[in-house]
């Protein structure tokens, strides 16, 4: 009984010097789990928070944050110290969230690219990469001489396994002979793991190089081979100017925007969002003129058509690698399949590793 | 010309006393960094090392940082001081966890009191058969041990990786490279509602008690003491020195072991490729800064742990680059390194004419 007493005491001392708050200026906190500086993901999330600033609203970020144990501390220090609204943009970020936002019900949270919202408090978004990707297929499908394309892949997770579907199926439409080679770096960001990976793929006769890892030193080894590339997550065209023939570009300012003044004016409510091409939180980099006047036009069209709805990136029919249906003919492919992705589609080599 | 000279009679005050002057003389390198930065210095350094631990939730989370780097530099002591240059603390640390995860999956939606003890134990062994593996090697092939215990923290870590994103992923993970959470049994009571600090701060502390006792009170601490002073003493005193050599490198790992399946079943609760930011090479800096004294690590666990805490705070309130952190962390080896220099030896600047007329 003394002791319960004694903790709960000890307790609420804790939780009392933990409450103190300062002013109530609004304030938006950003977590980053890489550098400002990497050129890619975080890169892209850091632009963001520019345009919220842009917008007149104080924000706040914490650069490198280890998707560790010291996540949540930093998550729960942003709340502490005043921050109305904290976007934290990874995925490891998902069960630190959480538990932070249970403790702290009047602070708005938002995780980048997570399923889990268990209080009211936490949103998720991420955004249709996939559009992007069916973008690229198509093109290589057209540019790729040797009928092979090279991908670096990180983690066999949903989102990147759609990713090559993605764009194997527009590559195939374009180009029935199409192959898609595929390494896994199982790695975000290693500049030197990915410079090999792709340099491997090259000598494997791929003429194309794609990737879904942050850093740019694929698009960098693909300029020295003379193969093509495109770069990921921000516009890298100035790394490979001749190599590179488009960027997805992953634009998250329109929506910080949004939720930030939407969090300020007191109407922000808590939603799953999933924004493409339509809503431009997936962007396109301005296309190599190497690629001719037709393709550019081709792809242009089928970037509005992405858009607009009139075009899918996963049109039945598709089948797996077995050549079991996986969408019937006529039909799209629903969130939900999208969500929990996790075979691969005919036309790709390889297993998808266990 | 310039002639160095070591110095004869060196005070063992003074020896314990430079760590501070190391500190102090960081904190002032800091203040003009910051100064350069364009930040008011006396500001940034009240946000770096004061207000992460204003309060005693803030104070919680420096125990919770300093409860690895301590464990981890207590059991280096023990290499570093006969002479054993184990810097794969990192790679122990990570091998240990992966074999206390084991455990901790093995037993999934179990219950017992028996569990925890076992994982524990399964982390301490899995850290101490890693730190064998140079031990070994250095005994009997001759191997160098500063080469074969870095490379193999990237065995290791690889291994981690392989292990949670193939075989021991999370079944409803959706592919995430990440283990299922352990279930509460195979978890570390927290000691505080609300606060992450959890018994695993009392390993540490046992571990520097256990650590002196052994240090200056065993015969092996004796053996320990005097083969880092001189080899060959050591030798000619009959010492077996292959057994030491074992014997401190599976204490070192053991305890490195143990600071892994600490974080994994403490504040982590499940395993996945970040379970440590470099405690391993970060305890080297402790446990120089310590003094090799396990008392001394204690107090350098906490003093670097506030390096990591300071860094998130200074930037949250000013903006101030993470990174500075490391900064930090080095400024603190190269003002210790230094230091000690101008310790043990002196620098006489000779005057080259009188020596020539000599001549």
């Amino acid at each position: 009984m003394y002791k319960n007493f004694l903790r709960y005491l000890i307790s609420a001392i804790f939780l009392l010097g933990l409450n103190v708050s300062a002013n109530a200026e609004f304030k938006v906190g950003f977590v980053y789990v890489g550098p400002t500086g990497d050129h890619g993901w975080t890169y892209q999330h850091h632009e963001g928070r520019n345009a919220v600033e842009a917008a007149g609203i104080k924000t706040t970020f914490v650069e490198s944050v280890p998707e560790g144990a010291d996540a949540e501390r930093v998550i729960r220090q942003l709340a502490q110290s005043g921050h109305d609204l904290i976007f934290t943009t990874s995925f490891g970020y998902m069960d630190p969230t959480n538990k932070v936002a249970k403790e702290f019900p009047n602070v708005k949270f938002e995780h980048a690219t997570g399923y889990k919202r268990e209080h009211s408090n936490v949103s998720t978004y991420s955004a249709r990469f996939y559009e992007g990707r069916t973008l690229l297929g198509h093109i290589a499908g057209k540019m790729t001489k040797t009928n092979t394309i090279g991908y670096i892949a990180s983690f066999p997770i949903p989102e990147v396994i759609r990713g090559i579907n993605a764009m194997t199926l527009a590559a195939q439409k374009v180009n029935p002979e199409i192959k898609t080679k595929i390494v896994w770096v199982f790695t975000w960001y290693d500049p030197g793991k990915e410079a090999e990976a792709a340099q491997a793929l090259i000598d494997q006769g791929a003429d194309i190089i794609m990737q879904h890892t942050d850093s740019t030193a694929p698009v960098q080894t693909a300029e020295k081979a003379g193969v093509w590339s495109f770069g990921q997550a921000s516009d890298m065209q100035r790394f490979a100017p001749k190599s590179i023939l488009t960027s997805i570009i992953d634009d998250w300012a329109p929506y910080y925007v949004e939720r930030a003044i939407a969090a300020r004016d007191g109407t922000w409510g808590q939603q799953d969002t999933w924004h493409g091409l339509n809503e431009g939180m997936v962007a396109m980099a301005p296309y190599n003129s190497a690629m001719g006047a037709d393709l550019v036009k081709e792809v242009e069209q089928l970037q509005k058509d992405l858009a607009s709805g009139k075009a899918h990136s996963f049109t039945g029919p598709i089948y797996d690698q077995k050549g079991n249906i996986l969408v019937a003919e006529g039909k799209v492919a629903d969130d939900g399949m999208l969500a929990g992705m996790s075979v691969y589609v005919k036309g790709v080599e390889g297993d998808i590793p266990k | 010309m310039i002639k160095i000279e070591k110095r004869n009679d060196v005070p063992i005050t003074l020896y314990f006393f430079t760590p501070f002057i190391a500190i102090i003389l960081t904190i002032l390198g800091g203040g003009i960094i910051f100064y350069i930065l364009g930040f008011n210095p006396i500001e940034a350094l009240k946000f770096f090392f004061i207000t992460p631990i204003s309060n005693l939730y803030g104070f919680s989370e420096l125990l919770l940082k300093a409860t690895p780097l301590c464990l981890i530099a207590i059991g280096l002591s023990f290499c570093f001081k006969s002479n054993n240059w184990n810097i794969g603390a990192e790679g122990q640390l990570t091998f240990g966890a992966i074999v206390g995860g084991g455990v901790a999956l093995l037993f999934y939606n179990q219950e017992g009191f028996y569990i925890l003890p076992l994982v524990i134990l399964a982390g301490a062994f899995g850290g101490m058969i890693f730190a064998l593996i140079p031990a070994i090697l250095k005994t009997y092939f001759n191997t160098n041990e500063i080469l074969v215990s870095l490379m193999l923290v990237y065995v290791s870590k690889l291994l981690l990786d392989y292990l949670v994103v193939g075989p021991w992923s999370n079944p409803e993970g959706f592919n995430f490279p990440e283990t299922r959470q352990f279930s509460d049994s195979s978890r570390m009571p927290q000691l505080f509602e609300g606060l992450r600090i959890h018994a695993g701060i009392f390993l540490a502390l046992a571990a520097v008690i256990i650590s002196w006792f052994i240090l200056y009170k065993t015969y092996l601490g004796f053996q320990i003491k005097v083969s880092g002073l001189s080899l060959k003493t050591a030798k000619y005193a009959g010492f077996k020195g292959k057994t030491m050599i074992l014997v401190v490198f599976m204490i070192s790992g053991a305890s490195a072991g143990l600071a892994g399946v600490g974080e994994i079943t403490g504040p982590i609760g499940q395993l996945h490729r970040m379970i440590s930011p470099d405690y391993g090479f970060t305890a080297i800096i402790v446990a120089f800064l310590g003094r090799l004294n396990p008392f001394g690590i204690i107090f350098a666990s906490l003093v670097v742990a506030l390096t990591y805490l300071g860094a998130e705070t200074a930037q949250i309130f000013l903006q101030i680059p993470k990174y500075t952190g490391q900064v930090f962390q080095g400024m603190i080896l190269f003002f210790l390194l230094a230091s000690d220099y101008l310790l043990f030896f002196k620098i006489k600047i000779l005057n080259l004419k009188k020596n020539e007329l000599r001549h």
